[in-house]
């Protein structure tokens, strides 16, 4: 089958002689939901910038459902819907016009965008907002509004950057809803994001991209496989008779009533819960310490110097634009 | 190309022409009303207080002499700052990338920021010709001179402002070019004088000014007056229209001030 998306040997250097892209390959199966992740200023809206022609690449070859970026631009520019990570829509006028305007773009004839436009704006919860100047939603909506616009000429290829920064954790799930619902309904969907959570609750697919190379191009659960060591939290209903110091699975008291325990590559829960029904320990709760995605991701990139912002419950700071390098 | 892409360029640029009539008609307080109150104040200072007591120009009133130069003046500074504000101002709010991601060609995006300007343009024409009733009964020699001298006009100005928005980085980039360049060439353009009243010298210097040529004909479609040949006049204006026509395609397929 035709990938989403190919691209080989993919350069950018900027006018001051930045390298952002050091000749990337990447491939996006049809149909995937793939994340494409990497700290700040690792290349990520630099590569999503050339292959939605909003950036000039320096050499490689882009395509998208086998059409050639630079031969049949037309046709690329027709298969990609892009929610960008800025705002980019004029906050002056209505909300209602931005995606019929956008669906005139493309060609689709006024009645049949408003058409279009009533679906998505329905289904993203803004139809009601359609006659309200855009500046006047919040930041929630504002991302929503983007997505409608994205989708409003139907793309086989939808390309998120960001989208859910500064987005609150219940709407932020319903758009995760809505995502997973178009992507079940076929569409292919590129995620960049900061909320690792998100990626690894999302996508099946990931690459990481770290000092404009990519790093890692697997699937979500091979890469999940690499994380040697998971540490639990066990939240205890009264404090433990003692700690087991020679069990298969290490355990630390880190309070009166709180343990971590590691679970090394190739061991189970059960041999955690084996060792705490011997040792009479009870447990009220038990949690990961952290997101596996965001340990993998703090090793992998950077020589684990990874930003602090890089974590499942970030606020949501957006990133830099790394064409200002 | 096909039936159909033809089909979706002219539905791309109706909605460009759409979106730019929505946005000066939204704000027209800003946008149609000051230029029609600016210059029924020249009708009222130069035509009638002042013009009474210059008497004749060319054979005219001095009131009938300046009113089609108003208008050509209402039309080029309208047109010019209907492009330029709203190319810059896409720019600076970014929604330049919800043309440039979709699939219309830019000789597409050029001709639906035109006819946006060619709108404004005409618009405040049509109200600064009605405002000029008060003053000056309405007089047509030749209605085709008029009408294509002004329809060529705004674009040539259009084209201009898009050129403008394109090289502009600031606020200042936009206001700099119509100050000190556009204002004084439009003053300087036979809008308030003949220019056979200036000093021969200076007489030659004026004929430099494109705008000396538009003002005239336009002036030669209202009054049937005119200081040069108007088939010289279109011949001026239609040469402009192509280099600049040429430029702003150039510019926007290299991606001048809108591409990384």
């Amino acid at each position: 089958m035709t990938p989403a998306l190919e691209i080989r040997g993919l350069k950018k250097t900027y006018k001051n002689g930045f390298e952002a892209l050091k000749g990337i390959d990447l491939e996006v199966a049809p149909g995937s939901f793939f994340a494409l992740l990497g700290p700040n200023g690792a290349g990520k809206s630099t590569t999503i910038g050339i292959i939605t022609s909003l950036i000039n690449k320096t050499a490689g070859t882009v395509k998208v459902f086998g059409h050639d970026l630079d031969t049949d631009l037309q046709a690329v520019k027709r298969s990609i819907g892009l929610v960008p990570q800025e705002f980019n829509f004029n906050n002056f006028e209505p909300i209602g016009e931005i995606v019929v305007n956008q669906a005139g773009y493309y060609g689709i004839p006024r009645r049949e965008a408003w058409e279009r436009c009533e679906h998505y704006l329905n289904e993203l919860g803004l139809w009601e907002k359609r006659k309200d100047m855009a500046r006047t939603l919040s930041g929630g909506m504002k991302r929503r509004l983007m997505i409608a616009r994205a989708l409003v000429h139907e793309p086989r290829l939808l390309i998120l950057d960001e989208p859910t920064a500064g987005v609150d954790i219940e709407l932020r799930r319903s758009m995760w809803d809505f995502l997973t619902r178009i992507n079940t309904d076929g569409r292919s969907i590129i995620l960049t994001t900061h909320y690792l959570e998100e990626a690894e609750t999302l996508c099946r697919n990931i690459a990481i991209i770290d000092d404009g190379g990519i790093i890692e191009n697997t699937t979500m659960k091979q890469l999940l496989a690499k994380l040697e060591t998971e540490t639990m939290v066990l939240d205890l209903s009264e404090p433990p008779p003692g700690i087991p110091e020679d069990a298969p699975v290490v355990l630390r008291q880190v309070d009166e009533l709180t343990l971590e325990a590691d679970i090394r590559s190739g061991q189970h829960l059960n041999d955690l819960f084996r060792v705490l029904d011997q040792a009479g320990i009870r447990v009220q709760s038990m949690r990961n310490k952290s997101n596996r995605l965001e340990e993998l991701f703090i090793r992998m990139t950077r020589n684990g110097q990874s930003p602090s912002h890089l974590t499942p419950g970030a606020s949501g700071a957006s990133e830099q634009p790394e064409n200002q390098a | 190309m096909s039936s159909t892409h033809l089909h979706h360029y002219w539905t791309a640029f109706r909605t460009i022409v759409t979106k730019e009539v929505l946005r000066f008609a939204r704000i027209w307080v800003q946008t149609v009303l000051p230029p029609v109150i600016t210059t029924a104040l020249y009708f009222i200072i130069f035509g009638g207080l002042i013009g009474e007591r210059i008497g004749e120009m060319e054979g005219y009133r001095y009131m009938d002499f300046i009113v089609p130069g108003l208008i050509m003046l209402a039309v080029i500074t309208n047109s010019y700052s209907n492009v330029v504000s709203s190319f810059f101002g896409s720019k600076f709010q970014r929604h330049i990338e919800e043309l440039l991601v979709s699939p219309i060609p830019n000789s597409v995006i050029i001709l639906g920021f035109i006819f946006g300007g060619v709108a404004r343009g005409l618009s405040v024409g049509v109200a600064v010709l009605l405002v000029s009733l008060f003053f000056s009964p309405l007089s047509i020699h030749n209605p085709l001179v008029m009408l294509v001298i002004v329809l060529m006009t705004s674009i040539l100005f259009a084209l201009a402002g898009l050129i403008n928005g394109v090289f502009a980085r600031t606020f200042d980039d936009i206001a700099i070019v119509p100050t000190f360049v556009l204002t004084p060439l439009t003053y300087l353009g036979g809008v308030f004088y003949s220019i056979s009243l200036l000093p021969e010298f200076w007489q030659g210097v004026s004929m430099l000014n494109p705008i000396l040529y538009m003002v005239d004909a336009f002036r030669y479609g209202s009054l049937g007056h005119s200081d040069f040949p108007i088939a010289m006049s279109f011949a001026i204006i239609a040469g402009f229209i192509a280099v600049l026509y040429g430029t702003a395609l150039v510019l926007l397929n290299r991606g001048v001030g809108i591409r990384s």
